[in-house]
């Protein structure tokens, strides 16, 4: 692997990852209200959650472009912070958790919703505060819908590329992920070569992430019926 | 002392009880579907009522006048739910202590210990829930409740999902909880056996409404009753105490105010209080003293009234001195004897038709 592909691959995974993290506690956040809490207009945020998964991902960067741009209303108030988005890998990761949280929130919320309540009332009754069962509760017997969401993110994640290259550009080294690179190299004379060696990464990564988390549902649900 | 008046909005229907008591067990008796489980979801605060009272001893849990509901965390009351509803993901060791790490050291009154040896849970600790019988995980929950100190414990169905032989296990467990831990306990049920031989107190619950309350052998032979408990076995519930035991015959004699009935062992010292209930499609009766027959159990009273006739049967109301009793019989014997009121009768109970399912513990 050449220092380059390196970088590259890299890059991919700082951006997966970070895109993931940031996105995880909004996601199951999320998934709990949608699968616990009644309240009017729920089909609406609902319809909006979803939105990234049924969007040209262009348009969904097109609207980050505007939102989080440095002119925009949300990033012309978070430059004097210090947080800027617009053409860094920070935006790639931005625009990669915006299109796996519909995936995240799904997942997590079936699990969720095949949480029995009255277990969740009978821990109450024990003493638990609702933050406390949250917790204790609901979030491990739900572990498993939690990684099964997450790979999916992930995986969408690593393959992201219209929002990306629409928000923050193809900048070598800050911003050109896997995807990106692999569709540069198809557009010079002579990348054949270098695109093909990239996809097979690509390839590789995605097993193993897929790997890694059959991995992890199978240690959590071995962990619930022997602990 | 318990008290209970509350209106809770519920799918079909508005639950309006009101009910109090400081007995040891009171039984919510009725059948599924009468409100019952709402009733003790709003005493646990997991129902919340439209408007209404809930005070345990000196604690108000609710209270829509003054604008008190206090959250389920903060009731410390013990709930026991049909299905167990052990926590999956925990072993039996973390279940029993999750409510007791929650609870202030200040409130801990359950010794750990004694409730995980009356119980015998100590050997399942290292185990997962899903590897329990119904009976062992019963136990589990009813453990796990207890060792959060509650003040109260609430038990819905706790036999429901479980065999005859389980069943028998939780309810002396239960009787054992009772007579050692002090601890006042509400107990909803539709099986008329657990409710007789639990319960000191009885509130029956019909759609959502109070439809009897008091002490158990009073509640229970209301003649009404039938639709409840199915004709089959309506009948009298007598307050008795063991009066002597037959070792050569394997009987014993119970006496009560009025007379004394001799059934088959009961496993009680003499003077101990029982209750039995006598099925009313048990009892025949006669005009005159029988000889020369079988059954073991003649008892001298009169007629009260001659209930209701439907098709080929009709039940008369006894009183065996001060004890209410009650006989079915066809309408035709009813009028080739010509009973009415005040009519003197012989009261037949064949001792083998009151089995260890109808006698219970006070």
């Amino acid at each position: 692997m050449s220092g380059e592909e390196s970088g590259i691959l890299l890059l991919s995974l700082k951006v997966a990852f970070v895109g993931l993290a940031a996105s995880l506690p909004p996601a199951i956040a999320v998934a709990f209200v949608l699968a616990r809490k009644r309240f009017p207009g729920k089909t609406l945020f609902d319809a909006f959650v979803h939105l990234p998964l049924v969007l040209p991902p262009v348009v969904v960067g097109y609207a980050l472009l505007v939102f989080f741009g440095t002119q925009g209303p949300i990033g012309g108030l978070l430059e004097p912070l210090g947080i800027v988005f617009a053409f860094r890998w920070t935006g790639a990761a931005l625009a990669a958790s915006i299109m796996g949280f519909p995936l995240l929130v799904r997942a997590i919320r079936l699990a969720m919703e095949a949480v029995d309540p009255r277990i969740e009332a009978a821990a109450r009754t024990l003493g638990a505060s609702r933050t406390r069962v949250f917790f204790t509760v609901t979030m491990p017997l739900s572990v498993s819908g939690i990684v099964t969401g997450a790979l999916l993110s992930f995986a969408r994640s690593l393959g992201e590329f219209g929002a990306t290259i629409t928000f923050v550009s193809n900048i070598p080294g800050e911003t050109r992920t896997l995807p990106l690179a692999i569709y540069t190299f198809t557009q010079v004379p002579g990348g054949d070569a270098q695109a093909l060696r990239l996809a097979l990464f690509s390839v590789a990564l995605s097993l193993a992430a897929l790997a890694f988390s059959e991995w992890l549902v199978r240690r959590s649900s071995a962990h619930a019926s022997h602990a | 002392m318990l008290e209970v008046d509350v209106v809770v909005p519920r799918g079909g229907f508005r639950l309006e009880a009101a009910f109090r008591s400081d007995a040891p067990i009171v039984a919510l008796f009725g059948r599924s579907g009468s409100g019952k489980t709402t009733l003790v979801n709003a005493i646990a605060g997991i129902a919340r009522p439209e408007r209404g009272r809930i005070v345990i001893g000196e604690r108000v849990l609710f209270d829509s006048a003054r604008g008190i509901d206090l959250a389920p965390e903060k009731r410390r009351v013990g709930y026991v739910f049909q299905d167990a509803l052990l926590f999956p993901h925990l072993s039996v060791r973390a279940n029993v202590a999750y409510g007791e790490s929650l609870t202030p050291a200040a409130e801990r009154f359950v010794d750990g210990e004694r409730v995980l040896a009356l119980l015998g849970i100590r050997d399942l600790l290292d185990r997962n829930p899903a590897s329990l019988s119904g009976g062992e995980k019963q136990r589990v929950a009813i453990g796990r409740a207890l060792m959060a100190s509650p003040r109260i414990l609430l038990l819905d169905e706790p036999l429901a999902s479980l065999d005859g032989a389980r069943k028998a296990e939780i309810l002396a467990y239960i009787e054992l909880l009772r007579d050692e831990l002090r601890l006042p306990m509400v107990y909803v049920s539709h099986a008329l056996e657990e409710v007789t031989r639990l319960a000191d107190r009885v509130v029956v619950i019909a759609e959502g409404r109070v439809i009897a309350e008091g002490p158990a052998a009073e509640a229970l032979s209301r003649a009404d009753m039938g639709a409840l408990t199915g004709r089959f076995d309506e009948g009298a519930v007598i307050e008795a105490r063991v009066a002597a035991h037959d070792a050569r015959f394997e009987l014993t004699t119970l006496a009560f105010a009025g007379g004394e009935l001799v059934v088959p062992n009961v496993d009680a010292l003499p003077g101990e209080p029982v209750r039995v209930r006598v099925r009313a499609r048990d009892v025949s009766l006669a005009l005159s003293r029988p000889s020369g027959i079988t059954i073991q159990n003649v008892l001298e009273g009169d007629v009260v009234s001659i209930g209701h006739e439907f098709g080929a049967i009709v039940d008369v109301a006894l009183r065996i001195g001060h004890t209410a009793l009650s006989a079915r019989i066809t309408r035709k014997a009813a009028s080739d004897l010509a009973l009415a009121p005040g009519a003197r009768v012989f009261a037949m109970v064949k001792a083998v038709s009151i089995d260890r399912r109808s006698v219970g513990f006070a």
